[in-house]
């Protein structure tokens, strides 16, 4: 407390106290891009994208699938897996106390959430990554629950579709995070082996270890506009070769300049892009056969062609 | 003192320099120290085993580091025969970093690839530090293929800071190069045995570490990041690299003590670099041995146990 608290009136510390219980937390935001100030619940509507600037702001893994699956059948799974402190791990702070700040932090219980359930009417299996629990780090228990998630796709025949947002694997669980890399790596090999198609879809921030396994082995890899996404993050490469890098290293739209991915995918049409893909995988709702798909050109057609280009999604 | 010791090592050394004295004034003749030389050699084997036997994870990691620490070519040059040299990934280039071939290990024919460090400025520039670029990946997955198609165990030697952070190694998918290295292991149908022989640093390591048996060598460490790494995130001062490194529980002692390792490879006092060719010796031991242990082993069972080994990867619990 400083000597300007200590000499003020105690009614008047009340009285700011209300004040500030007035805005309940989350009813305005500030786009981290563009600063312009922003209804929640709007925002909410819009999937965190900045409606001013198309900002794609980071959004919860539970918001994420929710708003993935059709309303009302989403299915959670691998939801009794859970963290233990194996190591005894402590820096500056026990692991066990950062756990505890993380579930506060993210109101959930880990960094990944898997769940079935369907869009547009055809069954699909998924996982997002909650950036908020520890930045979204892999340890055992996410690549445990990758893995229950991709044996449910395994078992029903459906297509498992990712959303990655981590810093990469987890340092507190050491050895066995790494060793998830494999772990998720060596279940998706099963998928492609049974035929069933594994969408990854990479938002910000897809880093280290988890970039460099599960999220860079899909079979259609699609991104989400200005995510970064990388192995070594921007800041030990800077360190390393001595020079501040260029603008735009490491975002979406470099890994599609270099090849790295199909395509970048705006927030609100990544369902849609997904199930059309599916689709033409050989994956349609059940009941639907692939007639029923469009396969005649609709008039003037259905994407947005110009001087003989198509535009890429994010600009439809 | 020598460089050859490490900052733990400077009583063994001058205890070293001490007998080397003593060993000239007797050569000249004029005096007999054979007494006192070999009373010096015998407390200076006390204090080595003595200082060997409770090293911290800190110190491991500098006899793991160590400038004369044999690496992947000195080992293949005494454990494989007629060891025939395969380069490129023929996409992109050659990456130094990594190297890899085809040779013969007592009666097997095998694949070899491994992370190649550097001796000399020259040498360390050319092998970028063993710090593979994606073409290296790259390169090893191109070999791996071929083994499985003609039927050769793989063997790997594991020795890297970590794949190379750099902003072409970016370009050119680090990231997809060390994951598709990743699927390429967990699917490839013959024997893989991977040996850490030095650093087993995180994905870049993994890349060519996924396996059917891991050895490790007795003064090696293997971790999801390097030491310095951990304590500038975690305790945001790379100060911290000697706690971060005992926290992360990378030395082979603490790796096998969760069940991590398979087998460990013993070290002359001193660590692999006061002899090579004793450290060599025990490490083809344990690759022969590894190898007859698969030569009865069909396909379609070595990549059901290959996958049930990386399933059982994590600790977790089950609750509600």
């Amino acid at each position: 407390m400083n000597w300007f608290d200590k000499i003020l009136p105690p009614k008047i510390k009340t009285v700011s106290k209300i004040g500030r219980k007035g805005v309940p937390e989350g009813l305005w935001n500030k786009c981290t891009a563009c600063q312009a100030v922003l209804y929640g619940v709007e925002l909410k509507h819009s999937l965190q994208v900045c409606p001013k600037c198309n900002n794609h702001m980071r959004m919860g893994a539970k918001e994420r699938l929710e708003s993935f699956f059709d309303q009302g059948s989403i299915q959670w799974l691998a939801e009794n897996v859970n963290t233990v402190d194996i190591f005894k791990f402590k820096d500056k702070k026990k692991y066990k106390d950062r756990l505890q700040e993380a579930r506060k932090a993210s109101k959930l219980s880990e960094a990944l959430l898997g769940a079935t359930g369907q869009i547009n009417g055809l069954s699909v299996s998924a996982v997002a990554f909650e950036f908020k629990f520890m930045g979204g780090s892999m340890g055992s228990v996410v690549g445990e629950r990758f893995v229950q998630t991709a044996n449910h796709s395994l078992e029903n025949h459906q297509p498992l579709i990712s959303f990655t947002a981590s810093g990469g694997a987890r340092m507190q669980e050491a050895l066995f995070s790494l060793m998830q890399m494999s772990k998720t790596t060596a279940v998706i090999s099963k998928l492609r082996q049974q035929g069933i198609p594994y969408i990854s879809v990479l938002t910000d921030p897809t880093m280290g270890g988890v970039s460099a396994s599960l999220a860079m082995l899909g079979d259609i890899i699609i991104a989400e506009p200005g995510a970064l996404v990388g192995f070594a993050g921007p800041r030990v490469i800077e360190q390393t070769v001595r020079e501040t890098l260029p603008d735009g290293f490491q975002r979406a739209e470099f890994l599609l300049e270099y090849g790295a991915i199909d395509m970048i995918v705006d927030r609100p049409k990544i369902k849609q892009e997904i199930y059309l893909l599916l689709g033409k995988l050989g994956f349609s709702p059940q009941g639907h056969s692939n007639s029923e798909l469009p396969t005649a050109l609709p008039p003037g057609n259905d994407r947005d062609w110009v001087e003989g280009e198509l535009l890429p999604a994010s600009d439809r | 003192m020598s460089l050859d010791y490490l900052e733990f090592e400077k009583p063994i050394a001058e205890l070293q320099e001490k007998i080397a004295e003593l060993r000239r004034i007797s050569s000249t003749g004029e005096l007999n120290l054979d007494y006192e030389i070999s009373r010096l050699c015998a407390k200076n084997l006390r204090l080595t085993k003595e200082i060997f036997a409770k090293l911290d994870a800190w110190q491991i990691t500098q006899i793991a580091r160590h400038p004369l620490r044999p690496y992947t070519l000195d080992y293949i040059k005494r454990i494989v025969v007629d060891f025939q040299e395969l380069h490129g990934d023929r996409m992109y280039s050659d990456d130094g970093a990594i190297v890899a071939g085809l040779g013969w290990i007592g009666d097997h024919r095998v694949a070899i690839v491994g992370h190649q460090k550097g001796r000399d400025t020259k040498q360390r520039t050319r092998r970028n530090f063993g710090m593979a670029r994606p073409e290296g990946y790259r390169k090893a997955q191109r070999i791996m293929r071929l083994a499985e198609r003609f039927g050769l165990p793989v063997v790997t030697f594991i020795d890297t800071p970590g794949a190379y952070p750099g902003v072409g190694a970016e370009e050119r998918g680090q990231s997809q190069a060390i994951a598709q290295s990743i699927e390429v292991m967990a699917t490839l149908k013959t024997p893989i045995i991977s040996v850490v022989i030095g650093e087993g640093g995180s994905g870049g390591a993994l890349a060519i570490g996924v396996c059917d048996k891991l050895l490790m060598l007795k003064y090696s460490t293997y971790a999801v990041i390097s030491p310095e790494g951990c304590a500038s995130i975690l305790w945001r001062s790379a100060d911290k690299a000697a706690e971060a490194a005992e926290a992360m529980r990378i030395t082979t002692w603490e790796l096998s003590k969760f069940g991590l390792v398979d087998k460990v490879i013993a070290e002359p006092l001193g660590g692999a670099h006061r002899d090579y060719d004793e450290t060599a010796g025990s490490v083809k031991d344990k690759i022969v041995e590894a190898l007859r242990e698969f030569e009865n082993v069909d396909n379609e069972q070595l990549l059901e146990n290959r996958y049930a080994r990386l399933m059982s990867f994590g600790k977790f619990e089950l609750k509600e």
